[in-house]
């Protein structure tokens, strides 16, 4: 992996020299690209310019301003100045995207040439989405795409969806604090462990208990365990699925993580996911008061803010964390979420006492043609803009924009300390982090995407926050949500799930 | 004199009326006896499977009918009590009269959600105002964390925002009474407290039955302010009938199964209604 950072920087040097010269044309009329110029490529704004799509419209679903909505609409602009194509950009809350392009979908109808959405929704959609043409795929700007964000954007070997943002869950922490040698002395002698980057969930639990509630930074606020996504409806099942992962996605037992892929019984009742619930009902011991009810957003605010001294979810809390405008810019530190000192293996219906590790390859945003859409040229070239080398080495810099790394050539450390002023030591943390999650692991657990997988995700969404509420006890909780999903599978039937079911296993099982 | 031409100036309406209402219902009849969901968009033919699915195996739906029937119910009352009394207060000549009257229909005139959104950063546990100032105090409620008072949360929010609407009704009400009945008290020595017992009060009764009969219509839809709040949290603590029927239709996209909630839901309401609006004519007009 060294070697391929190695090359990787040379690549992105030399891509930057190259470019430097012609930077000020474009970069002079949009500041936006300020930092690198046009970087050549086939949908840099150099290619962009030369295309005339005078007198075409394109309509645009997207989410609301800032994250995601924000790049897109500045892309549409940037577009349209390039083209002379009108590109019309509507804004839609993230709870809505799915029913809003799913509605007209059904109708037979096309009001929005591209969907922007999240990549879970692949499966329900895909009927209805026109699959990336063949020239988009095989150019250069996508075979810079790790193969983890290629295989989330294509369903059985096709992409569907094009690639514009990447998506992981990993541990963010305070590097301030567990480097401090004065804090590693007193966490010594009052509970006789070390105090490190936590590996397994447990050490994670012990550590947010300890800095819990007391003024840690002397700031002279309270902070407090960790941030986590933990309201119901708003993205929860998935920081759940990060806690479990590593109790459950035991490497040893392939076919199905959330079902026996067999039989499609569902697996989220199984000791894994009971020993991760427990451990999550835990944590709102050690979250901020009302943690409870914490949103994304809540969580990106609350340890971006210095409240707290873990989180974990996906890249935009860290970058917000690093902004030149936060408090803790470069007092953080990434790595790979926790694991597990022991791991269940369904088979032997045993718990293996062993190290266990899983990243989770979470969904993430993407967006798509529709196939009913009469603008297909136009839109790919849209899309294909928006993520051009200088377009997204520029939004990938800004936190609220939303766009995360997701090229082989992101995950170099120069970039952050160069453009960013990240501390390279952190920078390089971080990269490696991210890359091992894309590139290094044989134990990766993929989002599910199967049909009515909003079905399945709600269903979970309600059994955990009814355990975190202290309604229901982990395995009441689970075994609800598993007698819900049985329903579910009934209803849409076990084989159309299992069909789908079977592309992501494939992943997770490196077949 | 032939008047069939009469049929002809009745089309627009009819037609407005069909497309309007008669339309919308029928098809959500139709609906709701289809599987339409996100893998199967079409309206096919299952009979009552969602009716005997909702009525033997969803007692989520049940759960949150109560909780919007003991919130609603607390909403309402808590507004109509607090309306009454601001109306009452206005109605006599006061100083400042006309900034009162406004000032207390400014919550009507704001935008619910942007206002529930502004609510929440108020009751933020960790970084509100609200628990800032408990915090003088050594404690910290959990708002919108807590099983009971993420209920309780919801009720402040609906009775700050619609109070005033009960509020403009009951003024409207008591500036329409007759003087007659307050001389004739007057004159017999009432006081301010058995002139608004046995005068003010009975007077006022059709128009209470109204406005409070309007609000238990809107605050039986409560929605928004669950949503933005709570979002039905922690756990189902705080989820109404209409977010769950939203989750079901609008999250999980199963169209088929939320339209036969929300018809059974529309029944279950069109009765309540009509049996309360019964008991409260026979409470406050007739006793």
């Amino acid at each position: 992996m060294k070697k391929m950072i190695k090359i990787s920087t040379l690549t992105v040097t030399a891509s930057l020299l190259a470019v430097a010269a012609q930077a000020d044309k474009w970069s002079d009329q949009f500041p936006h690209i300020k930092n690198t110029g046009d970087i050549a490529g086939e949908c840099s704004y150099e290619s962009m310019s030369k295309k005339d799509y005078s007198g075409q419209k394109l309509t645009i679903n997207t989410h609301a301003v800032p994250v995601i909505g924000e790049p897109t609409a500045l892309h549409a602009e940037q577009f349209s100045k390039l083209t002379g194509a009108e590109v019309n950009v509507i804004h839609t809350p993230a709870g809505d995207l799915y029913s809003k392009a799913m509605v007209p979908f059904q109708a037979g109808q096309a009001p929005y040439d591209i969907v922007f959405g999240f990549s879970n929704f692949i499966r329900d959609w895909k009927q209805y989405l026109q699959p990336v043409p063949a020239k988009y795929v095989n150019m250069r700007q996508m075979q810079d795409v790790t193969q983890s964000h290629i295989d989330v954007n294509s369903w059985d070997g096709e992409m569907i969806q094009f690639p514009i943002d990447g998506d992981r869950h990993y541990l963010k922490y305070r590097k301030d604090v567990i480097d401090n040698p004065e804090y590693q002395a007193k966490y010594k002698a009052e509970t006789g462990n070390e105090l490190r980057v936590p590996q397994t969930w447990k050490e994670y639990g012990e550590m947010a208990t300890f800095f819990n509630g007391w003024d840690w930074d002397n700031d002279g606020e309270l902070e407090y365990g960790s941030a986590e996504v933990m309201k119901k409806d708003d993205l929860m099942f998935a920081a759940f699925f990060s806690r479990s992962v590593a109790y459950a996605k035991n490497p040893r037992v392939p076919g199905g993580y959330f079902f026996d892929l067999e039989s499609m019984e569902p697996l989220i009742n199984g000791p894994g996911f009971v020993e991760a619930l427990t451990d999550w009902v835990e944590a709102t011991k050690y979250v901020p008061p009302g943690g409870i009810n914490f949103g994304l957003g809540d969580e990106i605010n609350s340890f971006g803010g210095g409240q707290t001294l873990f989180s974990f979810s996906w890249d935009d809390a860290f970058v917000a964390a690093m902004q030149d405008d936060s408090p803790i810019k470069n007092k953080v530190g990434a790595a790979p979420l926790p694991g597990s000192d022991r791991v269940w293996n369904r088979s032997s219906g045993a718990w293996e006492n062993e190290f266990n590790q899983a990243p989770y390859i979470v969904w993430g945003w993407t967006a798509a043609v529709a196939k009913a859409s009469k603008n297909q040229d136009v839109a790919f070239d849209y899309l294909c803009f928006f993520a051009n080398d200088a377009n997204h080495q520029a939004d990938i810099a800004i936190g609220r924009f939303g766009v995360n790394p997701f090229k082989k050539s992101d995950f170099v450390p120069e970039l952050y300390v160069e453009r960013q002023g990240w501390d390279p030591e952190i920078a390089k943390q971080y990269a490696e982090t991210l890359m091992e999650m894309e590139e290094g692991s044989t134990n990766r657990v993929f989002p599910l995407r199967v049909p009515g997988v909003f079905q399945f995700n709600s269903a979970i969404a309600t059994g955990t926050s009814k355990a975190l509420a202290g309604q229901l006890s982990p395995q009441e909780a689970l075994d609800e949500v598993a007698a819900e999903w049985k329903k579910i599978v009934k209803r849409i039937g076990a084989d159309t799930v299992r069909e789908a079911y079977a592309i992501g296993v494939a992943l997770e099982d490196n077949l | 004199m032939n008047f069939k031409h009469k049929y002809l100036f009745l089309l627009p309406g009819f037609l407005v009326l069909l497309g309007i209402l008669i339309f919308p219902i029928g098809f959500t009849v139709r609906l709701s006896l289809s599987s339409w969901d996100s893998f199967f968009p079409g309206l096919d033919f299952i009979g009552l499977e969602n009716y005997t699915r909702l009525f033997t195996d969803d007692p989520r739906f049940w759960e949150a009918f109560q909780r919007l029937s003991f919130m609603s119910v607390i909403t309402v009352f808590l507004q109509y009590t607090i309306g009454f009394a601001l109306a009452h207060m206005v109605w006599k000549e006061i100083k400042f009269q006309r900034f009162f009257r406004v000032l207390f229909l400014i919550p009507m005139m704001t935008t619910p959600v942007i206002m529930t959104v502004i609510w929440k950063t108020v009751f933020h546990e960790s970084l509100g105002p609200v628990n800032d100032f408990f915090s003088l105090f050594g404690v910290t409620p959990l708002w919108l964390s807590s099983e009971a008072l993420s209920k309780v949360t919801v009720i402040i929010v609906e009775v700050w925002q619609w109070t005033p609407f009960m509020f403009l009704l009951l003024l409207a009400g008591l500036l329409s009474l007759p003087k007659e009945p307050f001389l004739a008290a007057s004159i017999d020595g009432a006081g301010p407290i058995r002139k608004f017992v046995y005068v003010t009060f009975p007077l006022m009764a059709p128009i209470s039955i109204g406005a409070i009969i309007i609000r238990l219509i809107e605050a039986s839809k409560i929605m928004d302010t669950v949503y933005v709040l709570t979002s039905g949290g922690p756990g189902t603590s705080s989820e109404t009938s209409s977010f769950y029927i939203f989750i079901k239709g609008l999250r999980e996209f199963q169209f088929g199964y939320s339209a036969a909630l929300s018809l059974t839901y529309l029944i279950i309401m069109i009765i309540s209604l009509t049996i309360i609006a019964k008991m409260l004519v026979k409470l406050m007009i007739r006793s």
